[in-house]
């Protein structure tokens, strides 16, 4: 029998003895000594542990322990003549004692699940043939095979063979990707079909799945202000509370002079109940649950949270910046608009023709859209563009400055670099090219604004495209042409301008000094750069910004919770205490076992709230975006 | 110099002992860090590298006073 089966077991033993001495006491009632014996008995047996504990902490010194002082309260209670009520007490303490450990088992192994990425074993190919051994076992430059439904151990390259490869466990992308000969593949990932032979290229302590792994679990040692606060209270609470209950026992009848048995036993009944709230467990349990539970949620979804502390400051912050390439642009070039629409492909094609020699970032942009159909001799006109002959045509193709030397019209056009096409002199229309901004930055940022958080974008890049990529991403405000140095004195003065708690967003590359001033460094796209996970505090395995808003839902959610349970607990354990030392709680038939419900109740319905932290669901409702 | 080490704790059913235990094993000499995870019932344990057996020794005897049930596994 397991222990929470023992302690049912006991519990119900002691509870049918209960019952039938009440019975007894109301019907047959018998000599008080009969009574006595019964529920003696039910309280031993629900209790004899909590009994023993009590007596060896005794020796110990830890007078402040949970059993010691259920010890006292309860046989204070026999003392007073209370048999039934302590028996009732010592059965409902137990059954709060079983449902903790139950539920906590239970939230533990959830945590276990969401985990559950570190592969075991895995196959190495060693003289020729297949052996299988755990991971550590495996150095760089050796080869391993994964094959369908395996999980990738180690971090590599594949050598042969090709695959679709499921990253949701790491990424919390859940559509699977293919993958052949010469990509990367990172532990932790599920080979869904196929079979794929791996040059391994790092050791397993510093596989991807292995530092994640590490991550998570160590992230609640770095603790939130919320748990520091639990910490610190439940350090004062026990004995002030204890201290309380010694002042509520004794001091009445001393000051009243009363000293009769019956007054005696009405303020040590009241201070009995300052003894049953006593232990903080509700808040000690729940609150560092609740943050775990966050941490573990968030990784499942592929986002990494060093700390509980980050967590709660992603909940508390109120900007959000953002830096602009590679954040929320994809930071390649790429033709995003034609002039005139309608000409689209020929416009293309003449610049193809013109671009097709050229390696610079514009021309690969365009040559990606358009195949050249013709040879041509081109010259370059450096800083202006390029002139084309071709057997029958002249083509122009540059910047507006080309044109006018040419006697060529044209009209302007803004949005990015905008290359202007001619052809014998004659204007044929335009081609911009910019950053492609990422399909869900638009719905990242609304998201954001629905979560109440301000916007603001840091780049480098001129005023004009950062007003563009602003205005079309709904950002509130942007700074632009901002160097390295500048983007930290701006978040600084951003955080002295709002006073609030600033997130930033960056790709982790070239912004580290950024992430680390401000409060909550949040790192994109991390996958296999270690400099990103180094600086960060929450790192975002995959590329799409609405991750953030995911991110930030999971802390608020969390932080939520987390206040819930410390206010509710405090708030009951203080009712209590103003109950029962106002005599509200003996006025109501067995206000002894609504004092100890009420404590152990709070306990696990803070408990069960705790464990919706580890929950998130699908996306935040989600919201419609209007053109 | 400084001996890291990962220790189980089965059998921690109670979070406020947990705390109890991290803030007892601190104040033991030669221990410059602990951290006990009670939702991963694991304790990270820095102990200096002088009589690290004794150290742990001392380490058990807490662990011991304050959740008689709680079995290490080192």
């Amino acid at each position: 029998m397991s222990r929470n089966q023992k302690s049912l077991v006991r519990i119900c033993v002691a509870a049918a003895i209960s019952v039938t001495g009440i019975i007894i006491k109301y019907t047959i009632a018998p000599k008080e000594w009969i009574s006595w014996i019964i529920f003696a008995s039910a309280y031993i047996i629900a209790g004899y542990d909590v009994l023993w504990k009590a007596l060896t902490n005794i020796f110990h010194g830890e007078i402040f322990d949970e059993n010691f002082l259920m010890t006292i309260a309860t046989i204070g209670a026999f003392v007073i003549g209370e048999y039934a009520d302590a028996a009732a007490v010592m059965i409902l303490y137990q059954t709060g004692e079983l449902f903790q450990r139950y539920a906590v088992g239970k939230s533990r192994k959830s945590i276990a699940d969401l985990m559950k990425i570190r592969p075991e074993e895995a196959t190495v190919i060693r003289d020729g043939v297949e052996n299988i051994v755990h991971p550590s076992e495996i150095g760089p430059g050796e080869t391993i095979i994964v094959k369908a439904g395996e999980r990738v151990p180690l971090d590599g390259k594949i050598v042969r063979g090709e695959c679709n490869i499921d990253s949701s466990a790491i990424t919390g992308e859940s559509l699977p990707r293919h993958i052949k000969e010469q990509d990367e593949v990172i532990s932790g990932c599920i080979n869904l079909d196929g079979v794929i032979y791996v040059s391994v290229t790092g050791t397993y302590d510093n596989s991807t799945v292995a530092k994640i792994l590490d991550l998570v679990e160590n992230a609640t040692a770095q603790k939130a202000p919320a748990e520091n606060f639990i910490t610190k209270f439940s350090r004062y609470y026990t004995p002030i509370v204890v201290a309380l209950a010694v002042i509520v026992g004794v001091l009445p009848p001393i000051i009243s002079g009363n000293m009769s048995w019956e007054y005696w036993s009405i303020w040590v009944r009241r201070a009995m109940m300052f003894l049953f709230v006593s232990c903080p467990c509700a808040l000690v349990i729940s609150v560092p649950l609740g943050f775990f539970g966050g941490i573990a949620a968030a990784s499942k979804r592929g986002i990494l949270v060093k700390g509980s502390n980050y967590l709660e400051m992603l909940a508390k912050a109120k900007t959000v910046a953002f830096d602009k390439t590679g954040t929320l642009t994809k930071g390649n070039f790429a033709v995003t608009k034609v002039y005139p629409e309608e000409r689209r492909r020929e416009i293309l094609s003449l610049a193809a023709i013109a671009e097709q020699y050229s390696n610079h970032p514009i021309a690969l942009s365009i040559c990606k859209e358009s195949v050249p159909v013709q040879e041509a001799a081109v010259s370059e006109i450096a800083g202006k563009g390029l002139v084309a002959k071709t057997s029958e045509d002249t083509i122009l193709c540059g910047n507006k400055q080309l044109m006018t030397e040419n006697g060529v019209d044209c009209p302007d056009a803004t949005g990015g670099t905008v290359v202007y096409v001619a052809k014998n002199n004659e204007f044929e229309g335009y081609i911009v090219i910019a950053d492609e901004l990422k399909s869900d930055s638009r719905q990242a940022i609304a998201e954001l604004h629905g979560l109440g958080c301000k916007t603001v974008m840091l780049t480098g890049d001129n005023a004009t495209t950062a007003n563009q990529v602003a205005e079309q991403l709904n950002i509130d405000t942007f700074y632009a042409d901002l160097l390295p140095q500048d983007k930290v004195e701006k978040l600084q003065q951003l955080k002295r301008d709002s006073g609030e708690k600033v997130a930033f967003v960056g790709d982790g590359i070239n912004d580290a000094p950024v992430l680390a001033t401000s409060d909550v460094g949040i790192a994109m796209g991390a996958m296999g750069s270690d400099a990103a996970i180094e600086t960060a505090d929450v790192v975002l395995m995959q590329d799409n910004p609405t991750a953030i808003a995911t991110a930030k839902q999971i802390a608020k959610k969390t932080l939520t919770i987390v206040n819930e349970n410390i206010i509710v607990s405090i708030l009951i354990k203080i009712a209590v205490l103003i109950l029962s030392v106002v005599g509200l709680l003996d006025m109501i038939p067995f206000g002894m076992l609504v004092a100890i419900l009420a404590d152990v109740g709070v306990c696990v319905l803070a408990i069960l709230n705790s464990m919706r932290a580890m929950y998130v669901r699908k996306r935040i409702g989600k919201i419609k975006l209007s053109d | 110099m400084m001996i890291k080490k990962v220790i189980a704790l089965e059998e921690l059913d109670c979070a406020n002992c947990a705390a109890k235990m991290e803030q007892n094993i601190r104040h033991i000499d030669g221990v410059l860090n602990c951290n006990v995870n009670f939702m991963l019932q694991r304790m990270t344990l820095e102990i200096s590298e002088e009589n690290p057996e004794e150290i742990i020794k001392q380490v058990k005897a807490v662990v011991h006073k304050i959740e008689p049930e709680c079995r290490l596994k080192i």
